[in-house]
């Protein structure tokens, strides 16, 4: 690292402002605070880390070698391995690892404050998640390409390569369960979300048609009618909503809804991929690029005030989004944003045999999961810059706040957040829709929040125009994480199923596709059934289970890079990836006891299971609860196992990497190192750069 | 001031593309002229070779 005088004041101004930033969040009591300080605080976080952190990991612990050509030069197919402009790569990582859940998690995360939240994004981003993107792609780089779950194979053993494959498929599932319950929550009720969202499918098969069939290739052609057709279905949704015969048509309560999108996933996941799942890729990639810029800029042009407290009194456990204490629940409602597991699948695959030279591993591992940090820190703003009551109104689920309106602003005014019914009506009103209570998952209240700045930056008379395109928008690529999660879901069984009947193993077999399929798509549509019909929103129990699933994801990766540092000799180095996973497995360990064996029933699977059962024989449930009651008491207990499951498989592996360590470190044999060979680079870029 | 203008304009497009992968053929192409003796893909060919191996892993996350 050169240093001159002019970069040292630069750096030390980007310290400084930084530092006042995240003061000024932290320390700030009582006044309003205003938005631009958190986009100031991260933007100099990330700055600083990726300078410092990132360039010293880079060339202290990984060496990177910047001569050494890398798998995409050496097995070049032009395919999958092919190098390729370090700003492309970019590119198809950040499309890869940003999804709905940097959205989410935030959101769903404020109801503690905006501190703990953003605090956690900026920390466990430049400490954890940024460090295990870069070192994985980094690893796997060094491995020709290989998967995690291979990497774990070779490094650890077969019990670390079997616990990544089954965490990996486990997660899938729950993630995909909680997205479709976003998404139904998003749809329940609202002819004009219904419509727009109904919209997308045979817009995304239009598209898929043209660039297949009509302009093969033509993407930039086939994506900008895709879009047109997506605003102009935005439009058309506020048409119907006004039709007094059509909008029936699309005016449905949650379970035939949730029935629609389990019909619509096995659809998805048989039919061929360029005629859905790759054209609405294509869509879902440009209008989240778009939108969030849009964001960001509407964000710094207005400047908004945060109303959200930076504590509220939910930090004790009793929450109406989801029940839990500050610790450990918030690392674990925010997941991605600030280090998420599954971007170690991404980062260990497809990306690494991409790159043209070992020297843009920062920027696209630690700068990419700083990028999609960012994204949920103006998630937090979208959620926090809405009154305090306004927010817990529509994220709060009728089991906890009350049935009616007038019970439900009680409630939330008595917490101290004051909210009116007309307020609240008024709101839905402008909104253009019927009611903005209980609307659980967080898309509703990020649309509002989203709906508000653009409203302000834009004219208020388009707020309902734009509260439908943030619902477009989100569930436009929560059904691409489905689809694409249901097709990598049925691989991965057919893979599995190979083993036990070759045929099944054959990708392409039909009766294979539609057996795997179906087996998968039932699993997540069981938990979304379930979430559906779950008074308490479902929300509030796959949500946790879903964040704890992929931060042992992310675990069982640090594991790996953590095994690798110490099987290289880099035992003094260790601590990088030791560190974040350290927290990782207190925090996870914590939940899932907490999750298991608490008495609160919001809280602990088993205590919710007991509690309604005595209701049960008590005879105390409404006839309607009753009903549903023995499939939520089965579902909880189901749920417990799930999670005792997740925290066996996570000591499992971190006890089998503490082994190979100590193992190494005595002398004794261990799996070796699977690094390919050194080759000298023959790309003339790679000498001629800086 | 124009040209220079209308030259920043192209390469903003280019980098469009490419970042799109709307240049993928054209690039496919450039790339086979190294090897001769396979025959190219068609333009469609190649397109569906290329959305099924890209969809064949996991290719979106959370």
């Amino acid at each position: 690292m050169k240093t001159n005088l002019p970069s040292f004041l630069i750096w030390l101004c980007v310290a400084l402002l930084g530092a006042a930033a995240v003061g000024g969040i932290a320390l700030n009591r009582g006044e309003a605070v205003n938005a631009l300080w958190f986009i100031s605080a991260a933007l100099c976080v990330y700055a600083i880390a990726y300078r410092f952190y990132a360039a010293w990991i880079a060339a202290t612990v990984l060496c990177i070698d910047a001569t050494r050509a890398t798998p995409a030069e050496r097995l070049n197919n032009g395919r999958d391995f092919m190098p390729t402009n370090r700003w492309v790569v970019f590119g198809h990582h950040f499309a890869a690892i940003a999804g709905p859940g940097p959205l989410i998690g935030p959101t769903l995360a404020a109801q503690f404050g905006y501190l703990p939240g953003t605090l956690w994004i900026l920390v466990g981003a430049v400490l954890g998640g940024c460090v295990q993107d870069m070192v994985t792609l980094f690893f796997s780089m060094r491995r020709d390409g290989r998967s995690l779950g291979q990497m774990a194979r070779d490094e650890l053993g077969s019990i670390g390569g079997s616990a990544a494959l089954i965490a990996t498929f486990l997660i899938m599932v729950i993630l995909i369960a909680v997205l479709g319950l976003v998404v139904v929550n998003a749809m329940k009720h609202s002819p004009w979300a219904t419509s727009t969202v109904a919209a997308t499918i045979p817009i995304a098969m239009l598209v898929g048609l043209y660039m297949y069939k009509l302009r093969p290739g033509r993407v930039l052609e086939g994506s900008a009618l895709g879009v047109i057709l997506l605003l102009l279905a935005v439009a058309g949704g506020g048409w119907i909503d006004q039709q007094a015969g059509l909008r029936e048509l699309f005016d449905h309560p949650g379970l035939p809804l949730a029935f629609a999108i389990i019909g619509y996933g096995f659809a998805a996941a048989i039919l061929p991929v360029w005629l859905l799942l790759a054209p609405r890729d294509y869509l879902s990639t440009f209008m989240k690029l778009g939108t969030m810029i849009l964001l960001a800029l509407a964000i710094i042009w207005l400047r908004p005030e945060i109303k959200m407290p930076a504590l509220t009194q939910f930090v004790d456990g009793s929450g109406p989004i989801f029940g839990g204490k500050l610790f450990p629940f918030v690392f674990i409602t925010i997941a991605c944003g600030a280090i998420s597991g599954f971007h170690a699948l991404i980062a260990s695959g497809t990306t690494p045999k991409l790159l043209a030279n070992e020297r843009d591993i920062p920027m696209i591992g630690y700068g990419g999961m700083a990028l999609e940090s960012f994204v949920a820190i103006m998630a937090m703003i979208a959620a926090t810059v809405l009154d305090p009551g306004v927010y817990f109104a529509i994220n709060s689920p009728a089991g906890v706040v009350g049935q009616t309106a007038a019970e439900a602003v009680a409630t939330i005014s008595a917490w101290g957040f004051p909210v009116s019914v007309e307020q609240m009506n008024l709101l839905a009103r402008q909104m253009g829709e019927t009611t903005l209570f209980a609307r659980t998952g967080g898309a509703p209240s990020l649309a509002v929040g989203m709906a508000s700045i653009f409203g302000s930056a834009f004219g208020t008379h388009l707020l309902a125009l734009w509260y439908h395109f943030a619902i477009m928008f989100e569930a436009l690529f929560i059904l691409t994480t489905l689809d694409a999660g249901t097709r990598v879901g049925r691989f991965m069984l057919q893979d599995l199923l190979g083993n036990v009947w070759k045929p099944m193993g054959r990708t392409s077999w039909y009766p294979s596709v539609l057996f795997s399929s179906a087996v998968v798509v039932s699993a997540w549509g069981y938990f979304l059934y379930i979430g559906v019909i779950d008074p308490n929103g479902g929300v509030n129990i796959l949500w946790p289970l879903f964040g704890i699933s992929n931060q042992i994801l992310a675990a069982i990766a640090l594991c790996v890079a953590t095994g690798i540092l110490v099987k290289s000799g880099k035992l003094r180095y260790a601590w990088i990836t030791a560190l974040p996973l350290a927290w990782l497995i207190v925090i996870t360990s914590t939940a899932t006891w907490q999750k298991i064996s608490s008495d609160d029933p919001r809280i602990g699977f088993l205590a919710a299971a007991h509690s309604l059962s005595d209701k049960l024989a008590a005879g105390v449930l409404p006839p309607d609860k009753a009903a549903v009651a023995p499939q939520l008491i089965f579902n909880m207990q189901l749920d417990a196992v799930l999670a005792l499951f997740f925290a066996a498989l996570l000591w499992l592996i971190v006890i089998d990497m503490l082994r190979v360590c100590a193992r190494h470190l005595r002398g004794r044999p261990v799996p070796p190192l699977s690094e390919a060979p050194h080759h000298v680079t023959q790309l003339e870029e790679a000498w001629q750069r800086d | 001031m124009a040209k220079r203008l209308i030259k920043a304009l192209r390469k903003l497009w280019q980098a469009i593309r490419q970042l799109s992968g709307d240049d993928g053929y054209e690039r496919y192409l450039a790339q086979h002229d190294a090897r001769p003796n396979v025959p190219a893909l068609s333009r469609k060919a190649w397109f569906a070779q290329q959305q099924h191996q890209k969809w064949s892993g996991i290719k979106r996350c959370c």
